[in-house]
């Protein structure tokens, strides 16, 4: 019975190590396992469309809880915050608008190109989540603040009528959030 | 709230709810008509003015982020008695049917080619997003181009 147990411990450490890689493949099994299943659960809020919508992989925009091409032929641009003349802000402001209920946000832009997330697999949205090239340069205590702090983020959890809200409440998605990158920020392979 | 910005040049203060639509402000409060209420929800373009050199359609824009902007509307495009090549290539090309549309139209158009001196079809296709209910696209941008031109050669 010992020498299954130990065999087993064995085959989950190869298992667990598995998932994760470069200095983060030291992860004990425990850790990397909650790591992942909190990674799994965060990723529920990730692939929402509240998240999906401005986390596009080409230049357009979606919006809608159908995730519809943004109206208007609405474009990246440049700098990610739309073409010269259709910016972001020519409609979106700080905060949601009251009487034309378009949705707003401290600066509400499209992330980075490289942060899209649309058509990924979970592997692959961890893995643009972790690579500092992609993500924006981003620490894991960068990507923690991101994720938990940042109001644009935060929008997703206030973002105005007739838009439903991501399947975790805010602290439930800061919190799973928190012990991925806690117990080693492990993503699936 | 007492909101204070500069209006065609014009210092102006006034006391409005901050939710207030910054078009509602120039249009019932400061009394210039010339911006127009379209559909009130950001996507007609009607309502087209311009924030420190960007445009915007006012009527999703809350009136308290205008303190201390620089905004300009329609009616101070062009210094008194004179017209911008917006204005007058929109002459030249007789583009308005019904007129109602036009002066977001122009509003967005000027900012375009500050930006864009010398656009294409493609730059004005992804930049003009207005609605015109008359369809007059196609006269605009010929005078899209004709305000480019004259502009370039003011």
């Amino acid at each position: 019975m010992k020498k299954i147990a130990v065999f087993s411990l064995i085959v989950f450490q190869i298992i667990a190590l598995g998932f994760v890689d470069g200095k983060q493949a030291t992860t004990p099994p425990e850790n990397a396992k909650a790591s992942l299943q909190a990674f799994q659960k965060m990723l529920t809020v990730l692939k929402h469309n509240r998240c999906m919508n401005c986390h596009p992989s080409d230049d357009h925009p979606l919006q809608g809880d159908d995730a519809h091409v943004h109206l208007f032929n609405v474009q990246r641009g440049k700098d990610n915050q739309g073409l010269p003349t259709m910016r972001c802000n020519t409609c979106h402001q700080k905060e949601n608008n009251p009487y034309s209920n378009v949705p707003g946000a401290p600066h509400w832009q499209l992330p980075a190109k490289s942060m899209g997330w649309q058509g990924l697999s979970d592997a692959q949205i961890g893995e643009v989540l972790l690579n500092k090239s992609k993500n924006g340069g981003r620490s894991l205590s960068e990507l923690l603040h991101h994720m938990t702090k940042d109001p644009l983020v935060l929008w997703a959890w206030n973002p105005g009528k007739n838009r439903e809200k991501p399947p975790l409440s805010q602290q439930e998605f800061a919190k799973s959030v928190k012990t991925w990158i806690d117990n080693g920020a492990v993503v699936p392979k | 709230m007492k909101i204070e910005f500069t209006l065609n040049g014009t210092p102006q203060s006034v006391d409005v709810p901050e939710n207030m639509p910054l078009l509602w402000v120039v249009r019932d409060v400061l009394n210039l008509k010339g911006t127009k209420f379209g559909c009130g929800k950001a996507m007609c373009g009607a309502c087209t003015l311009h924030i420190d050199g960007d445009a915007v359609r006012s009527c999703s824009y809350s009136a308290q982020y205008a303190q201390g902007k620089n905004i300009t509307t329609i009616e101070g495009l062009a210094p008194e008695g004179s017209l911008h090549p917006v204005q007058q290539a929109w002459i030249d090309e007789v583009v308005p049917q019904c007129g109602y549309c036009q002066p977001g139209f122009m509003m967005a158009v000027a900012n375009l080619l500050d930006k864009i001196p010398n656009p294409s079809d493609e730059d004005i296709d992804d930049n003009i997003t207005n609605l015109c209910r008359c369809g007059t696209y196609y006269r605009m941008r010929k005078a899209i181009h004709r305000a480019a031109t004259l502009k370039n050669n003011l």
